[in-house]
Protein backbone atom coordinates (compact mmCIF):
# COMPACT_ATOMS: atom_id res chain seq x y z
CA UNK A 1 0.00 0.00 0.00
CA UNK A 2 1.28 3.60 -0.65
CA UNK A 3 1.67 5.70 2.17
CA UNK A 4 2.49 8.93 0.09
CA UNK A 5 -1.71 9.88 -1.25
CA UNK A 6 -0.42 8.81 -4.91
CA UNK A 7 -3.09 6.77 -6.66
CA UNK A 8 -2.84 3.35 -8.24
CA UNK A 9 0.38 4.19 -10.30
CA UNK A 10 2.41 3.57 -6.71
CA UNK A 11 1.42 0.27 -5.81
CA UNK A 12 3.91 -2.24 -4.66
CA UNK A 13 6.27 -2.69 -7.27
CA UNK A 14 7.03 -6.46 -6.82
CA UNK A 15 3.36 -8.02 -8.19
CA UNK A 16 4.12 -5.62 -11.33
CA UNK A 17 7.66 -6.89 -11.46
CA UNK A 18 6.24 -10.58 -10.67
CA UNK A 19 3.64 -10.29 -13.17
CA UNK A 20 5.48 -8.75 -16.14
CA UNK A 21 8.28 -11.55 -15.62
CA UNK A 22 5.49 -14.33 -15.61
CA UNK A 23 4.07 -13.07 -18.99
CA UNK A 24 8.00 -13.26 -20.46
CA UNK A 25 8.49 -16.78 -19.43
CA UNK A 26 5.01 -17.62 -20.83
CA UNK A 27 6.14 -16.13 -24.14
CA UNK A 28 9.11 -17.61 -24.51
CA UNK A 29 7.13 -20.74 -23.21
CA UNK A 30 6.51 -22.31 -27.26
CA UNK A 31 10.07 -22.05 -28.37
CA UNK A 32 10.61 -24.60 -25.35
CA UNK A 33 7.45 -26.79 -26.35
CA UNK A 34 9.29 -26.92 -29.64
CA UNK A 35 12.17 -27.95 -28.47
CA UNK A 36 10.79 -30.58 -25.82
CA UNK A 37 8.88 -32.41 -28.57
CA UNK A 38 12.12 -32.61 -30.65
CA UNK A 39 13.81 -33.91 -27.85
CA UNK A 40 11.56 -36.42 -26.83
CA UNK A 41 10.79 -37.93 -30.42
CA UNK A 42 14.47 -38.15 -30.58
CA UNK A 43 15.02 -39.78 -26.75
CA UNK A 44 12.48 -42.50 -27.90
CA UNK A 45 13.19 -42.65 -31.73
CA UNK A 46 17.18 -42.17 -32.38
CA UNK A 47 17.99 -45.83 -30.95
CA UNK A 48 16.37 -47.33 -34.17
CA UNK A 49 18.87 -45.98 -35.83
CA UNK A 50 21.59 -47.79 -34.20
CA UNK A 51 19.30 -50.58 -34.14
CA UNK A 52 18.39 -51.69 -37.52
CA UNK A 53 20.75 -51.19 -40.54
CA UNK A 54 20.61 -48.15 -42.80
CA UNK A 55 19.68 -50.53 -45.93
CA UNK A 56 16.90 -52.04 -43.81
CA UNK A 57 15.72 -48.94 -42.46
CA UNK A 58 15.16 -47.18 -46.02
CA UNK A 59 14.36 -50.24 -47.94
CA UNK A 60 10.84 -51.24 -49.28
CA UNK A 61 9.72 -53.23 -47.02
CA UNK A 62 7.97 -52.68 -43.77
CA UNK A 63 7.12 -56.09 -41.90
CA UNK A 64 7.94 -55.38 -38.18
CA UNK A 65 7.11 -59.13 -37.45
CA UNK A 66 10.10 -60.14 -39.43
CA UNK A 67 12.58 -57.05 -38.36
CA UNK A 68 12.25 -55.19 -41.58
CA UNK A 69 11.48 -51.78 -41.30
CA UNK A 70 11.71 -50.29 -44.50
CA UNK A 71 9.93 -47.13 -44.39
CA UNK A 72 10.33 -46.37 -47.84
CA UNK A 73 6.88 -47.18 -48.72
CA UNK A 74 5.35 -45.07 -46.14
CA UNK A 75 7.41 -41.96 -47.33
CA UNK A 76 6.38 -42.38 -50.88
CA UNK A 77 2.88 -43.45 -49.56
CA UNK A 78 2.26 -39.86 -47.89
CA UNK A 79 4.36 -38.12 -50.19
CA UNK A 80 1.82 -39.79 -52.84
CA UNK A 81 -1.79 -38.86 -51.07
CA UNK A 82 0.04 -35.60 -50.52
CA UNK A 83 0.80 -34.65 -53.74
CA UNK A 84 -2.70 -35.91 -55.03
CA UNK A 85 -4.48 -33.83 -52.53
CA UNK A 86 -2.48 -30.46 -53.12
CA UNK A 87 -3.13 -30.85 -57.01
CA UNK A 88 -6.88 -31.16 -56.66
CA UNK A 89 -6.67 -29.01 -53.72
CA UNK A 90 -4.78 -25.83 -55.35
CA UNK A 91 -7.17 -25.48 -58.37
CA UNK A 92 -10.28 -25.22 -56.20
CA UNK A 93 -8.69 -23.53 -53.74
CA UNK A 94 -7.18 -20.77 -55.73
CA UNK A 95 -10.38 -20.08 -57.68
CA UNK A 96 -12.74 -20.30 -54.52
CA UNK A 97 -10.05 -17.71 -53.03
CA UNK A 98 -10.34 -15.52 -56.35
CA UNK A 99 -14.07 -16.31 -56.54
CA UNK A 100 -14.42 -14.42 -52.68
CA UNK A 101 -11.88 -11.94 -52.95
CA UNK A 102 -12.59 -10.69 -56.24
CA UNK A 103 -16.04 -11.50 -58.03
CA UNK A 104 -18.96 -13.03 -55.44
CA UNK A 105 -21.37 -10.11 -54.35
CA UNK A 106 -20.70 -9.14 -50.77
CA UNK A 107 -23.93 -11.79 -49.78
CA UNK A 108 -22.18 -14.79 -51.47
CA UNK A 109 -19.09 -13.57 -49.44
CA UNK A 110 -20.51 -13.66 -46.03
CA UNK A 111 -22.41 -17.46 -46.69
CA UNK A 112 -19.24 -18.77 -47.75
CA UNK A 113 -16.60 -17.89 -45.40
CA UNK A 114 -18.87 -19.44 -42.57
CA UNK A 115 -19.12 -22.67 -44.68
CA UNK A 116 -15.19 -22.27 -45.41
CA UNK A 117 -14.99 -22.34 -41.47
CA UNK A 118 -17.27 -25.18 -40.68
CA UNK A 119 -15.59 -26.81 -42.98
CA UNK A 120 -12.16 -26.54 -41.15
CA UNK A 121 -14.18 -27.44 -37.87
CA UNK A 122 -15.23 -30.88 -38.77
CA UNK A 123 -13.63 -33.15 -36.96
CA UNK A 124 -10.74 -35.57 -39.14
CA UNK A 125 -12.51 -38.21 -37.31
CA UNK A 126 -16.04 -37.51 -38.82
CA UNK A 127 -14.41 -36.74 -42.31
CA UNK A 128 -12.82 -40.18 -42.11
CA UNK A 129 -16.02 -41.77 -41.44
CA UNK A 130 -18.13 -39.86 -44.36
CA UNK A 131 -14.99 -41.21 -46.58
CA UNK A 132 -15.07 -44.77 -45.29
CA UNK A 133 -18.66 -45.00 -45.61
CA UNK A 134 -19.81 -43.06 -48.47
CA UNK A 135 -17.03 -41.63 -50.51
CA UNK A 136 -15.01 -45.12 -50.74
CA UNK A 137 -17.76 -47.05 -52.21
CA UNK A 138 -18.34 -44.40 -55.10
CA UNK A 139 -14.89 -44.42 -55.93
CA UNK A 140 -15.41 -48.16 -56.24
CA UNK A 141 -18.22 -48.26 -58.37
CA UNK A 142 -17.38 -45.22 -60.27
CA UNK A 143 -13.63 -46.49 -61.53
CA UNK A 144 -14.53 -50.01 -61.24
CA UNK A 145 -11.42 -51.09 -58.54
CA UNK A 146 -11.61 -53.87 -55.98
CA UNK A 147 -11.64 -51.89 -53.02
CA UNK A 148 -12.86 -48.20 -52.93
CA UNK A 149 -10.09 -47.70 -50.01
CA UNK A 150 -7.52 -46.19 -52.18
CA UNK A 151 -4.51 -43.44 -52.33
CA UNK A 152 -7.32 -41.47 -54.07
CA UNK A 153 -10.19 -41.71 -51.74
CA UNK A 154 -7.48 -40.16 -49.30
CA UNK A 155 -6.45 -37.68 -51.71
CA UNK A 156 -9.72 -36.78 -51.76
CA UNK A 157 -10.53 -36.27 -48.45
CA UNK A 158 -7.01 -34.41 -47.64
CA UNK A 159 -7.33 -32.39 -50.38
CA UNK A 160 -10.95 -30.79 -48.61
CA UNK A 161 -8.95 -30.77 -45.21
CA UNK A 162 -6.23 -28.44 -46.91
CA UNK A 163 -8.86 -26.01 -48.42
CA UNK A 164 -9.51 -23.81 -45.80
CA UNK A 165 -5.97 -23.17 -45.20
CA UNK A 166 -5.19 -22.42 -48.85
CA UNK A 167 -8.33 -20.64 -49.12
CA UNK A 168 -7.56 -18.16 -46.19
CA UNK A 169 -3.81 -17.36 -46.46
CA UNK A 170 -4.23 -17.38 -50.81
CA UNK A 171 -7.40 -14.99 -49.64
CA UNK A 172 -5.26 -12.71 -47.94
CA UNK A 173 -2.41 -12.92 -50.50
CA UNK A 174 -4.52 -11.61 -52.71
CA UNK A 175 -6.21 -9.25 -50.26
CA UNK A 176 -2.70 -7.24 -49.63
CA UNK A 177 -2.30 -6.54 -53.45
CA UNK A 178 -3.27 -2.99 -53.79
CA UNK A 179 -6.41 -1.44 -55.14
CA UNK A 180 -3.99 0.53 -57.75
CA UNK A 181 -3.01 -2.50 -59.47
CA UNK A 182 -6.76 -3.42 -60.23
CA UNK A 183 -7.63 -0.01 -61.08
CA UNK A 184 -4.50 0.28 -63.41
CA UNK A 185 -5.60 -2.92 -65.11
CA UNK A 186 -8.95 -1.21 -65.71
CA UNK A 187 -8.04 1.41 -66.93
CA UNK A 188 -5.81 0.15 -69.54
CA UNK A 189 -9.47 -1.39 -71.08
CA UNK A 190 -8.62 -4.77 -69.50
CA UNK A 191 -11.62 -6.39 -68.51
CA UNK A 192 -12.06 -7.39 -64.94
CA UNK A 193 -11.49 -11.08 -65.81
CA UNK A 194 -8.12 -10.27 -67.72
CA UNK A 195 -6.82 -8.19 -64.55
CA UNK A 196 -7.29 -11.04 -62.08
CA UNK A 197 -5.64 -13.46 -63.84
CA UNK A 198 -2.52 -11.40 -65.29
CA UNK A 199 -2.24 -8.66 -62.42
CA UNK A 200 -3.49 -9.57 -59.20
CA UNK A 201 -2.91 -13.22 -59.10
CA UNK A 202 0.83 -12.83 -60.34
CA UNK A 203 1.14 -9.87 -57.65
CA UNK A 204 -0.10 -12.52 -55.51
CA UNK A 205 1.82 -15.43 -56.52
CA UNK A 206 4.08 -16.05 -53.28
CA UNK A 207 1.15 -15.59 -50.80
CA UNK A 208 0.01 -18.03 -52.63
CA UNK A 209 2.87 -20.29 -52.77
CA UNK A 210 2.70 -20.05 -49.07
CA UNK A 211 -1.31 -20.70 -48.87
CA UNK A 212 0.39 -24.20 -50.85
CA UNK A 213 3.23 -24.79 -48.51
CA UNK A 214 1.01 -24.73 -45.14
CA UNK A 215 -1.91 -26.95 -47.10
CA UNK A 216 0.54 -29.36 -47.87
CA UNK A 217 2.16 -29.24 -44.72
CA UNK A 218 -1.38 -30.10 -43.39
CA UNK A 219 -2.09 -32.89 -45.74
CA UNK A 220 0.94 -35.07 -45.01
CA UNK A 221 0.76 -35.08 -41.12
CA UNK A 222 -3.33 -35.80 -41.06
CA UNK A 223 -3.97 -39.04 -39.92
CA UNK A 224 -7.52 -40.16 -38.87
CA UNK A 225 -9.48 -39.70 -42.03
CA UNK A 226 -6.41 -40.99 -44.29
CA UNK A 227 -6.03 -44.44 -42.00
CA UNK A 228 -9.55 -44.71 -42.34
CA UNK A 229 -9.95 -44.30 -46.13
CA UNK A 230 -6.58 -45.40 -47.75
CA UNK A 231 -6.55 -49.12 -47.06
CA UNK A 232 -3.31 -49.14 -45.04
CA UNK A 233 -1.56 -51.19 -47.47
CA UNK A 234 2.07 -51.03 -46.96
CA UNK A 235 3.58 -51.32 -50.66
CA UNK A 236 5.32 -49.28 -53.04
CA UNK A 237 3.34 -47.17 -54.89
CA UNK A 238 5.65 -46.82 -58.20
CA UNK A 239 3.12 -48.47 -60.92
CA UNK A 240 0.58 -46.02 -62.53
CA UNK A 241 -1.81 -47.77 -60.93
CA UNK A 242 -0.94 -46.84 -57.89
CA UNK A 243 -3.25 -44.18 -57.16
CA UNK A 244 -6.26 -46.58 -57.01
CA UNK A 245 -4.74 -48.99 -55.14
CA UNK A 246 -4.57 -49.05 -50.94
CA UNK A 247 -1.63 -47.15 -49.56
CA UNK A 248 -0.16 -46.33 -46.22
CA UNK A 249 1.33 -43.44 -44.86
CA UNK A 250 3.86 -42.16 -42.15
CA UNK A 251 1.13 -41.08 -39.95
CA UNK A 252 -1.07 -44.12 -40.71
CA UNK A 253 1.00 -46.35 -39.58
CA UNK A 254 2.06 -44.45 -36.77
CA UNK A 255 -1.42 -44.51 -35.39
CA UNK A 256 -2.47 -48.03 -36.29
CA UNK A 257 0.52 -49.84 -35.03
CA UNK A 258 1.36 -47.63 -31.80
CA UNK A 259 -1.39 -49.48 -29.42
CA UNK A 260 0.02 -52.62 -30.00
CA UNK A 261 3.54 -52.35 -29.15
CA UNK A 262 5.89 -53.16 -26.21
CA UNK A 263 7.42 -49.51 -24.84
CA UNK A 264 11.66 -50.07 -25.69
CA UNK A 265 10.74 -52.27 -28.68
CA UNK A 266 12.33 -52.39 -31.71
CA UNK A 267 8.98 -51.51 -33.22
CA UNK A 268 8.22 -48.72 -31.05
CA UNK A 269 11.86 -46.91 -31.69
CA UNK A 270 10.69 -47.82 -35.28
CA UNK A 271 7.42 -45.63 -35.02
CA UNK A 272 8.90 -42.93 -33.02
CA UNK A 273 11.68 -42.58 -36.12
CA UNK A 274 8.92 -42.30 -38.19
CA UNK A 275 7.68 -39.82 -35.74
CA UNK A 276 11.22 -37.94 -36.20
CA UNK A 277 11.43 -37.66 -39.88
CA UNK A 278 7.43 -36.27 -39.76
CA UNK A 279 8.50 -33.89 -37.59
CA UNK A 280 11.42 -32.71 -39.69
CA UNK A 281 9.66 -32.41 -42.15
CA UNK A 282 6.50 -30.55 -41.50
CA UNK A 283 9.07 -28.48 -40.01
CA UNK A 284 11.20 -27.65 -43.27
CA UNK A 285 7.27 -26.98 -45.06
CA UNK A 286 6.55 -24.44 -42.11
CA UNK A 287 9.67 -22.71 -42.35
CA UNK A 288 10.31 -22.47 -45.75
CA UNK A 289 6.48 -21.17 -45.82
CA UNK A 290 7.28 -18.97 -42.54
CA UNK A 291 10.64 -16.99 -43.93
CA UNK A 292 8.66 -15.98 -47.08
CA UNK A 293 5.68 -14.60 -44.79
CA UNK A 294 8.18 -12.80 -42.99
CA UNK A 295 10.10 -11.38 -46.05
CA UNK A 296 6.83 -10.02 -47.51
CA UNK A 297 6.02 -8.55 -44.06
CA UNK A 298 9.29 -6.57 -43.73
CA UNK A 299 8.75 -5.08 -47.42
CA UNK A 300 4.78 -4.24 -46.28
CA UNK A 301 1.66 -6.75 -46.80
CA UNK A 302 1.72 -10.05 -47.92
CA UNK A 303 2.35 -10.52 -51.48
CA UNK B 1 -14.37 -14.87 -78.98
CA UNK B 2 -15.58 -11.76 -77.35
CA UNK B 3 -13.58 -10.72 -74.20
CA UNK B 4 -16.83 -10.10 -72.28
CA UNK B 5 -18.02 -13.85 -73.09
CA UNK B 6 -14.87 -15.06 -71.57
CA UNK B 7 -15.53 -12.86 -68.70
CA UNK B 8 -18.83 -14.05 -67.96
CA UNK B 9 -17.89 -17.40 -68.92
CA UNK B 10 -14.83 -17.50 -66.25
CA UNK B 11 -16.96 -16.17 -63.39
CA UNK B 12 -19.65 -18.49 -63.82
CA UNK B 13 -16.56 -21.05 -63.64
CA UNK B 14 -15.67 -19.49 -60.50
CA UNK B 15 -18.67 -19.77 -59.25
CA UNK B 16 -19.31 -23.61 -60.18
CA UNK B 17 -15.70 -24.07 -58.22
CA UNK B 18 -17.29 -22.23 -54.81
CA UNK B 19 -20.15 -24.89 -55.03
CA UNK B 20 -17.32 -27.50 -55.69
CA UNK B 21 -16.12 -26.62 -52.22
CA UNK B 22 -19.75 -25.73 -50.48
CA UNK B 23 -21.48 -28.27 -51.48
CA UNK B 24 -19.51 -31.73 -50.03
CA UNK B 25 -19.55 -29.49 -46.76
CA UNK B 26 -22.83 -29.34 -46.70
CA UNK B 27 -23.37 -32.79 -47.93
CA UNK B 28 -21.51 -34.30 -44.84
CA UNK B 29 -23.54 -32.43 -42.82
CA UNK B 30 -27.03 -33.03 -44.13
CA UNK B 31 -26.07 -36.90 -44.68
CA UNK B 32 -25.10 -37.09 -40.67
CA UNK B 33 -27.74 -35.63 -39.70
CA UNK B 34 -30.35 -37.23 -41.89
CA UNK B 35 -28.83 -40.86 -41.02
CA UNK B 36 -27.78 -40.49 -37.23
CA UNK B 37 -30.85 -37.87 -35.90
CA UNK B 38 -33.03 -41.06 -35.63
CA UNK B 39 -30.35 -42.96 -33.53
CA UNK B 40 -30.15 -40.11 -30.97
CA UNK B 41 -32.55 -40.52 -27.72
CA UNK B 42 -32.12 -39.39 -24.41
CA UNK B 43 -31.29 -43.19 -23.61
CA UNK B 44 -28.45 -43.37 -26.00
CA UNK B 45 -27.34 -39.91 -24.81
CA UNK B 46 -26.96 -41.16 -21.29
CA UNK B 47 -26.87 -44.66 -20.85
CA UNK B 48 -23.48 -46.50 -20.52
CA UNK B 49 -22.32 -48.42 -23.51
CA UNK B 50 -24.29 -51.89 -23.59
CA UNK B 51 -24.53 -54.83 -25.82
CA UNK B 52 -20.80 -54.93 -26.63
CA UNK B 53 -21.45 -50.88 -28.00
CA UNK B 54 -23.63 -52.19 -30.39
CA UNK B 55 -26.60 -51.09 -28.57
CA UNK B 56 -25.20 -47.59 -28.26
CA UNK B 57 -24.93 -45.50 -25.06
CA UNK B 58 -21.86 -42.96 -25.30
CA UNK B 59 -22.41 -41.30 -22.33
CA UNK B 60 -18.88 -41.53 -20.92
CA UNK B 61 -17.54 -41.03 -24.41
CA UNK B 62 -19.39 -37.77 -24.29
CA UNK B 63 -18.45 -36.73 -20.60
CA UNK B 64 -14.61 -38.12 -21.05
CA UNK B 65 -14.80 -35.29 -24.30
CA UNK B 66 -16.64 -32.78 -22.33
CA UNK B 67 -14.19 -32.99 -19.11
CA UNK B 68 -10.61 -33.60 -21.57
CA UNK B 69 -11.88 -30.08 -23.29
CA UNK B 70 -12.38 -29.04 -19.76
CA UNK B 71 -8.80 -29.62 -18.89
CA UNK B 72 -7.28 -28.56 -22.45
CA UNK B 73 -8.86 -25.05 -21.23
CA UNK B 74 -7.41 -24.68 -17.78
CA UNK B 75 -3.95 -25.75 -18.86
CA UNK B 76 -3.85 -23.77 -22.27
CA UNK B 77 -5.69 -20.80 -21.95
CA UNK B 78 -3.39 -18.51 -19.03
CA UNK B 79 -0.22 -19.87 -21.16
CA UNK B 80 -1.72 -19.02 -24.34
CA UNK B 81 -3.23 -15.66 -23.19
CA UNK B 82 0.02 -14.73 -21.45
CA UNK B 83 2.00 -16.00 -24.50
CA UNK B 84 -0.11 -13.67 -26.64
CA UNK B 85 0.12 -10.86 -24.24
CA UNK B 86 3.69 -10.87 -24.22
CA UNK B 87 3.72 -11.22 -28.42
CA UNK B 88 1.52 -8.26 -28.84
CA UNK B 89 2.58 -5.95 -25.94
CA UNK B 90 6.09 -6.16 -24.69
CA UNK B 91 8.27 -8.20 -27.38
CA UNK B 92 10.62 -5.96 -29.24
CA UNK B 93 11.42 -6.71 -33.12
CA UNK B 94 14.52 -8.88 -32.48
CA UNK B 95 15.60 -12.21 -33.27
CA UNK B 96 13.95 -13.59 -30.56
CA UNK B 97 10.50 -12.53 -30.80
CA UNK B 98 10.94 -13.96 -34.79
CA UNK B 99 11.90 -17.38 -33.05
CA UNK B 100 9.16 -17.10 -30.99
CA UNK B 101 7.08 -16.32 -33.74
CA UNK B 102 9.00 -19.49 -36.18
CA UNK B 103 7.81 -21.55 -32.60
CA UNK B 104 4.26 -21.05 -32.96
CA UNK B 105 3.79 -21.52 -36.73
CA UNK B 106 5.78 -24.96 -36.46
CA UNK B 107 3.70 -25.94 -33.39
CA UNK B 108 0.87 -25.56 -35.68
CA UNK B 109 2.16 -27.33 -38.39
CA UNK B 110 3.28 -30.69 -36.04
CA UNK B 111 0.82 -33.20 -37.33
CA UNK B 112 -1.04 -34.38 -35.01
CA UNK B 113 -0.09 -38.03 -34.77
CA UNK B 114 3.25 -36.69 -33.53
CA UNK B 115 1.94 -34.86 -30.76
CA UNK B 116 0.17 -38.19 -29.83
CA UNK B 117 4.01 -39.44 -30.09
CA UNK B 118 5.34 -36.87 -27.69
CA UNK B 119 2.70 -37.29 -25.27
CA UNK B 120 3.38 -40.53 -25.06
CA UNK B 121 6.59 -39.81 -24.23
CA UNK B 122 6.41 -36.90 -21.87
CA UNK B 123 3.62 -37.43 -19.96
CA UNK B 124 2.82 -40.89 -20.18
CA UNK B 125 5.98 -42.11 -20.10
CA UNK B 126 8.42 -39.86 -18.54
CA UNK B 127 6.33 -37.98 -15.50
CA UNK B 128 5.09 -41.05 -15.35
CA UNK B 129 1.84 -39.52 -15.43
CA UNK B 130 0.18 -43.00 -17.31
CA UNK B 131 -2.68 -42.81 -19.88
CA UNK B 132 -4.47 -40.49 -18.37
CA UNK B 133 -6.76 -37.49 -18.18
CA UNK B 134 -4.03 -35.57 -17.54
CA UNK B 135 -1.38 -36.95 -20.02
CA UNK B 136 -4.18 -36.30 -22.68
CA UNK B 137 -5.53 -32.99 -21.60
CA UNK B 138 -1.59 -31.47 -21.21
CA UNK B 139 -1.04 -33.00 -25.05
CA UNK B 140 -4.37 -31.45 -26.30
CA UNK B 141 -3.19 -27.92 -24.26
CA UNK B 142 -0.15 -27.82 -26.33
CA UNK B 143 -1.30 -28.36 -29.55
CA UNK B 144 -4.37 -25.80 -29.20
CA UNK B 145 -1.71 -23.15 -28.11
CA UNK B 146 -1.04 -21.73 -31.63
CA UNK B 147 -4.41 -20.97 -32.50
CA UNK B 148 -4.92 -19.46 -28.87
CA UNK B 149 -1.77 -17.71 -29.36
CA UNK B 150 -2.10 -16.07 -32.69
CA UNK B 151 -6.15 -15.24 -32.11
CA UNK B 152 -5.13 -13.96 -29.01
CA UNK B 153 -2.95 -11.24 -30.44
CA UNK B 154 -4.82 -10.49 -33.33
CA UNK B 155 -7.47 -8.86 -31.15
CA UNK B 156 -4.70 -7.44 -28.55
CA UNK B 157 -3.29 -5.38 -31.37
CA UNK B 158 -6.23 -4.52 -32.41
CA UNK B 159 -6.82 -2.55 -29.58
CA UNK B 160 -5.74 0.82 -30.48
CA UNK B 161 -2.15 2.26 -29.68
CA UNK B 162 -3.91 5.44 -28.16
CA UNK B 163 -5.31 3.75 -25.20
CA UNK B 164 -2.44 2.70 -23.65
CA UNK B 165 -0.74 5.91 -24.17
CA UNK B 166 -3.70 7.79 -22.26
CA UNK B 167 -3.49 5.17 -19.41
CA UNK B 168 0.26 6.41 -19.59
CA UNK B 169 -0.24 9.63 -19.16
CA UNK B 170 -2.47 9.39 -16.69
CA UNK B 171 0.56 7.67 -14.63
CA UNK B 172 -0.85 4.57 -15.15
CA UNK B 173 2.28 1.45 -15.34
CA UNK B 174 1.86 -0.83 -18.34
CA UNK B 175 0.72 -3.43 -16.77
CA UNK B 176 -2.39 -1.57 -15.32
CA UNK B 177 -3.10 -0.23 -18.66
CA UNK B 178 -3.14 -4.22 -19.88
CA UNK B 179 -4.83 -5.38 -17.35
CA UNK B 180 -7.60 -2.28 -17.28
CA UNK B 181 -8.35 -1.24 -20.46
CA UNK B 182 -6.17 -3.45 -23.59
CA UNK B 183 -7.67 -6.62 -21.95
CA UNK B 184 -11.07 -5.85 -21.17
CA UNK B 185 -11.37 -4.49 -25.08
CA UNK B 186 -10.10 -7.38 -26.46
CA UNK B 187 -11.53 -10.24 -24.32
CA UNK B 188 -13.90 -11.03 -26.97
CA UNK B 189 -11.41 -11.09 -29.50
CA UNK B 190 -9.51 -13.81 -27.07
CA UNK B 191 -12.70 -15.66 -26.19
CA UNK B 192 -13.01 -16.54 -30.11
CA UNK B 193 -9.46 -17.60 -29.92
CA UNK B 194 -9.72 -19.83 -26.83
CA UNK B 195 -13.26 -21.69 -28.26
CA UNK B 196 -11.18 -22.19 -31.78
CA UNK B 197 -8.66 -23.79 -30.27
CA UNK B 198 -10.84 -25.66 -27.92
CA UNK B 199 -13.33 -26.84 -30.77
CA UNK B 200 -9.88 -28.74 -32.62
CA UNK B 201 -8.78 -30.20 -29.38
CA UNK B 202 -12.53 -31.62 -28.96
CA UNK B 203 -12.43 -33.44 -32.25
CA UNK B 204 -9.28 -34.71 -32.31
CA UNK B 205 -8.22 -38.41 -31.99
CA UNK B 206 -4.34 -38.89 -33.13
CA UNK B 207 -2.93 -37.26 -30.20
CA UNK B 208 -5.70 -38.84 -27.62
CA UNK B 209 -4.83 -42.28 -28.68
CA UNK B 210 -1.76 -43.29 -26.39
CA UNK B 211 -2.44 -40.67 -24.03
CA UNK B 212 -5.61 -41.09 -22.55
CA UNK B 213 -8.48 -42.46 -24.96
CA UNK B 214 -9.88 -45.94 -23.77
CA UNK B 215 -11.34 -48.61 -26.13
CA UNK B 216 -14.07 -49.49 -23.62
CA UNK B 217 -14.75 -48.28 -20.12
CA UNK B 218 -18.25 -48.10 -19.19
CA UNK B 219 -17.99 -45.48 -16.31
CA UNK B 220 -17.00 -42.07 -15.93
CA UNK B 221 -13.45 -40.88 -14.79
CA UNK B 222 -13.10 -40.08 -10.79
CA UNK B 223 -9.13 -38.46 -10.83
CA UNK B 224 -6.97 -36.99 -13.71
CA UNK B 225 -4.61 -40.24 -13.56
CA UNK B 226 -7.85 -41.94 -14.67
CA UNK B 227 -8.24 -43.03 -18.28
CA UNK B 228 -11.49 -42.30 -20.36
CA UNK B 229 -13.84 -42.92 -23.29
CA UNK B 230 -13.62 -39.93 -25.69
CA UNK B 231 -16.23 -39.35 -28.65
CA UNK B 232 -13.92 -38.98 -32.03
CA UNK B 233 -11.82 -42.08 -30.60
CA UNK B 234 -15.17 -43.72 -29.78
CA UNK B 235 -16.44 -42.78 -33.34
CA UNK B 236 -13.16 -44.24 -34.76
CA UNK B 237 -13.80 -47.57 -32.73
CA UNK B 238 -17.09 -48.56 -33.55
CA UNK B 239 -16.24 -47.68 -37.26
CA UNK B 240 -13.71 -49.71 -38.31
CA UNK B 241 -12.87 -51.57 -34.79
CA UNK B 242 -15.93 -53.45 -34.70
CA UNK B 243 -17.18 -55.79 -36.72
CA UNK B 244 -21.35 -55.69 -37.51
CA UNK B 245 -21.84 -52.14 -35.71
CA UNK B 246 -25.24 -50.72 -36.93
CA UNK B 247 -25.04 -47.75 -38.98
CA UNK B 248 -27.12 -45.58 -37.05
CA UNK B 249 -25.06 -45.88 -34.28
CA UNK B 250 -21.89 -44.96 -35.91
CA UNK B 251 -23.76 -42.38 -37.53
CA UNK B 252 -25.66 -41.31 -34.33
CA UNK B 253 -21.85 -40.37 -32.35
CA UNK B 254 -20.82 -39.07 -35.91
CA UNK B 255 -23.71 -36.62 -35.52
CA UNK B 256 -23.00 -35.92 -31.42
CA UNK B 257 -19.27 -34.85 -32.32
CA UNK B 258 -20.22 -33.08 -34.51
CA UNK B 259 -23.37 -31.10 -33.24
CA UNK B 260 -20.46 -30.27 -30.14
CA UNK B 261 -17.92 -29.06 -32.51
CA UNK B 262 -20.74 -26.83 -34.75
CA UNK B 263 -22.04 -25.54 -31.95
CA UNK B 264 -18.65 -23.98 -30.56
CA UNK B 265 -17.83 -23.13 -34.04
CA UNK B 266 -21.20 -20.68 -34.02
CA UNK B 267 -20.68 -19.48 -30.45
CA UNK B 268 -17.18 -18.50 -31.88
CA UNK B 269 -18.23 -17.04 -35.10
CA UNK B 270 -21.07 -14.91 -32.55
CA UNK B 271 -18.38 -13.96 -29.93
CA UNK B 272 -16.26 -12.66 -33.13
CA UNK B 273 -19.16 -10.43 -34.57
CA UNK B 274 -19.89 -9.33 -31.31
CA UNK B 275 -16.48 -8.35 -30.81
CA UNK B 276 -16.85 -6.27 -33.89
CA UNK B 277 -19.78 -4.57 -33.55
CA UNK B 278 -18.97 -3.74 -29.77
CA UNK B 279 -15.49 -2.07 -30.81
CA UNK B 280 -15.46 1.39 -29.53
CA UNK B 281 -12.86 2.99 -32.33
Amino acid sequence: MSHTGKTTASRPHWTEFFVESLIRVLGFSTIGFVLLIFVFLLREGLPIFFEVAPGNLFGALWYPTFNLYGTLPLILGSALVTVMAIAIALPLGVATAVFVREVAPHWTRELLKPMIEVLAGIPSVVLGFFGMILVAPIVREFLGVPTGLTAFSGALLLAYMALPTIISVAEDALDAVPKSYRDAGLAMGATQWQTIWRIVVPAARSGIVTAVMLGMGRAIGETMAVMMVTGNAGRMPLSLDSLFRPVRTMTATIAAEMGEVARDSTHYHALFGIGVILFILTFLINLAAATSIFKKRRKGGLR
Amino acid sequence: MNRFVVQRLGFALLSLTALAVVVPILLVIAVIVARGGGAISWEFLTAMPHGGMKEGGIFPAIVGTLVLTLGTALAAIPVGVGGAIYLAEYARDNWLTRSIRLAIINLAGIPSVVYGLFGLGLFVLFLQFGTSLLAGALTLAIMTLPIIISTAEEALRAVPTEFRTIIASLGGTRWQGIRRVVLPQAFPGIITGIILGLLRAAGETAPILFTVAAFFLPRLPHSPFDQTMALPYHLYVISTQVPGMPFSIQYGTALVLLVLVLSMNVLATITRSYFRRRRQW
